[in-house]
């Protein structure tokens, strides 16, 4: 494989595998918990790079995976003394976190192969550099290795208790009266987030996982009301973001898992402008379209009332309308037109009539539906 | 006295990096308040991020590494941001946590991707520009200090003009819409003046830390006032505290970076904040938890007394401690209790081992069963 095959390829694994928890951290309300933890695990990986000696040692994945719980724990910890909201319960904790983490690093590893910059910014470049070798033979980069690892868990951990998340997501009251606990669910998810977060700092940097946890699921949100669909748009938006990404990084010669979160961006922003139902797009045609709709009623209504009145002939003139109904004359005459294509009404030069189905309409709107 | 002169109070760069801390306290602290009691703690740290493609692109255009060129490019991104993150929540389903998360991670993105093309335009040098992320408290300079003072100033005074409605916009939004007030203007006014205060801090604490400075001088504050006045001063004080504090410390340690050191000062001041402050501080709810457990026991074995003597002739028939014990099963500390009461002189002691209740005893436990009686349904 090329080294371009190989980062997309990494690139690819790592959105999907951080798409997939992030779809229930945006659905139960805790995106901000994925920053926390992402900034958080920065300490784990620093204690664990003490104990076992280098960045490649599984002992960081675990105790930087600790770390994750534990901010969450603590952050529910603060929160549950009912001294301080939740925003401010998780803005106390992972930055006190963050903060021993740099410390430590600057204190005690200064002369090693390990920053912060490294830790928050990452680099996928590097990705097909750093070999997995079994018994000799080069396999691969080891980022896919572990990534791809990471993946098949998430997906088994959300084929296995899909039920149990969807219960604890939407009701965690039903679920718990139900007999599932949802602290556990919810400890077990938690934990999933901080080993996705772990296993992808080092392709793309603790801030930008938080981009592709939330961003392809936010997209996908205002795609579908399906949880399962849901879940494929999001993995599926992950995975063109980061190939695009890469490609974006190519021309630009920058920061791949820079580029990765751009397209993220990008990806949201199409959606929240265009979505089919939920778009901002689809909004305003869906406003203009009532408009016109609800003039057509007005119109219809204000010949009836006039209809066989001495001043019929003034009040059903086309020219009259925008003085009577303050529409502008543009918007009279596209009035006029829908309501003839409609057959509410007929034209004879400036004057309207109304149809029997126009008559029959404006009675049926001062009846409630 | 020579010793005197090589305090850290006399030498430059500390005295600037300690003046420029202790005013970003000031600014971060009070205008945390309110992005703390409207809920938008993190709001702070989604605009640190957002301002980091402000900051590169300021660099970009304009060839400059000046503070203020930077600092203003950072408000007007962390601005974008902000109000990026308003209309997603107005005009989608999309909740303000993952708005939040989205922008922040976006934003900080495109600014990655900003300044690494910088880096490798050959013209132009990165350098500077990475002291945004992390901070360098120790480079800064008067310049920056007048400036960090001045825009801190400003942002301080709006809060001040605006002191009502922000006050309403906190507590009670519809009501100031009912006033007339143009309430989403002042969310616009408040969210600026924050954003100000932000991006005078990143090149302090940095971008990472900067939602620290926001959020903990008024969740600590917050512990010791009900009033949104003494909450601002107090925020502003802890944050100034743990600005000059922070400088002091890291620069009397050797390799300990200035940012980290300030938000680990005021976590400190958070810690003790949440566990000491008076009425709402943890210690003194135990305590308070603990007293008043204790008197409950305390009467719960004069009553139990009261009913083993109401079973004899006379009410003031002694009882052995183990008698009483065997009342409360389970609950313990019943030796205690009987020497508590003897000590008000309700029981007296009749003999080794032995408790019997005093008239006063007798009133006592009377009336304690009269209330019981009354509030019984």
């Amino acid at each position: 494989m090329s080294p371009e095959l190989e980062i997309q390829l990494v690139a690819v694994v790592v959105a999907v595998a951080c798409a997939l928890p992030g779809v229930f951290l945006v659905l139960r309300r805790m995106a901000l918990m994925s920053d926390a933890i992402s900034h958080a695990i920065l300490l784990g990986i620093v204690l664990g790079f003490f104990v076992a000696g280098d960045l490649t040692s599984p002992l960081l994945v675990v105790g930087a995976a600790a770390t994750g719980v534990l901010t969450v724990a603590l952050v529910e910890l603060v929160y549950r003394t009912g001294l301080v909201k939740e925003d401010a319960a998780i803005g106390i904790v992972f930055p006190a976190l963050f903060s021993v983490g740099v410390i430590l690093i600057a204190r005690y590893a200064g002369d090693v192969h390990l920053d912060v910059d490294a830790v928050l910014l990452g680099e996928l470049a590097f990705a097909p550099f750093d070999r997995m070798e079994v018994a000799g033979r080069d396999v691969g980069p080891r980022g896919l290795w572990v990534m791809g690892s990471i993946l098949l868990l998430n997906v088994a951990f959300i084929a296995v208790f899909f039920k149990e998340l969807k219960l604890t997501t939407f009701d965690a009251a039903l679920a718990g009266a139900l007999g599932f606990s949802p602290a556990l669910v919810h400890y077990l998810f938690m934990s999933m987030v901080s080993i996705t977060a772990v296993g992808a700092f080092d392709a793309v940097g603790s801030i930008l996982v938080i981009a592709l946890m939330i961003a392809p699921p936010a997209a996908a949100y205002l795609l579908t009301d399906d949880l399962g669909r849901m879940i494929g748009l999001s993995a599926a938006i992950g995975a063109v973001s980061a190939i695009a990404g890469f490609w974006l990084s190519f021309l630009l010669d920058a920061s791949i898992a820079g580029c990765m979160a751009t397209m993220t961006g990008v990806a949201f922003t199409a959606s929240f402008l265009f979505a089919p139902e939920r778009g901002l797009v689809a909004a305003v045609r869906r406003r203009a379209r009532q408009r016109l709709e609800f003039a057509q009623r007005m119109l219809a209504i204000h010949l009836a009332q006039h209809e066989g009145a001495p001043d019929a002939v003034e009040e059903s003139r086309v020219d009259h309308l925008h003085e009577h109904l303050r529409w502008t004359p543009e918007f009279a005459g596209r009035v006029v037109r829908e309501s003839e294509r409609r057959g509410l009404v007929r034209r004879e030069g400036e004057r309207l009539w109304l149809t029997e189905f126009g008559r029959a309409y404006a009675d049926r709107s001062f009846v409630a539906d | 006295m020579a010793e005197g002169l090589s305090l850290p109070v006399f030498d430059y760069t500390l005295r600037m990096v300690a003046l420029g801390s202790g005013a970003l306290g000031v600014v971060s602290g009070a205008l945390g308040v309110f992005a703390v009691l409207r809920k938008q703690g993190l709001l702070g740290d989604a605009i640190s991020h957002a301002a980091l493609p402000g900051i590169a692109l300021a660099f970009l255009l304009t060839g400059s590494r000046s503070t203020m060129v930077l600092v203003l490019g950072a408000a007007a991104a962390g601005w974008i941001g902000t109000l990026a993150v308003m209309q997603i929540v107005e005009r989608s389903r999309i909740k303000e946590d993952t708005a939040l998360g989205l922008i922040l991670s976006v934003f900080f993105g495109i600014g990655l991707v900003l300044l690494t093309y910088i880096q490798r335009v050959p013209t132009a040098s990165q350098a500077g520009l990475d002291r945004f992320l992390f901070g360098q408290a120790a480079a800064l300079v008067g310049r920056d200090v007048a400036l960090i003072a001045g825009l801190g100033a400003l942002a301080l005074l709006v809060t001040a003009l605006f002191w009502k409605e922000f006050k309403l916009l906190a507590f009670d939004r519809a009501f100031g819409e009912s006033l007339g007030i143009p309430m989403r203007t002042v969310d616009v006014v408040l969210t600026s003046v924050l954003v100000l205060a932000i991006v005078i801090g990143l090149q302090t604490v940095g971008v990472v830390l900067m939602s620290a400075m926001v959020v903990a001088p008024a969740a600590a504050a917050r512990q010791w006032t009900d009033r949104l006045g003494v909450m601002v001063l107090l925020s502003a004080a802890f944050g100034a505290l743990a600005g000059v504090s922070g400088a002091l410390v890291s620069s009397m340690v050797e390799r300990l970076p200035t940012g980290p050191t300030i938000v680990l000062c005021i976590s400190v001041i958070v810690l003790a904040s949440l566990l000491f402050a008076p009425n709402r501080g943890l210690v003194w709810n135990a305590a308070r938890r603990y007293r008043s457990r204790r008197r409950l026991r305390v009467q719960s074995v004069l009553v139990d007394l009261y009913a083993l003597a109401r079973q004899h002739e006379h009410l003031e028939h002694a009882h052995s401690t183990a008698a009483v014990r065997a009342m409360s099963y389970g609950r313990g500390g019943t030796l205690a209790s009987l020497r508590a009461l003897e000590q008000r002189g309700l029981v007296r002691r009749a003999g080794r081992d032995l408790w019997s209740l005093t008239p006063a005893g007798i009133r006592e436990a009377e009336s304690l069963l009269a209330v019981g009686d009354r509030e019984a349904p």
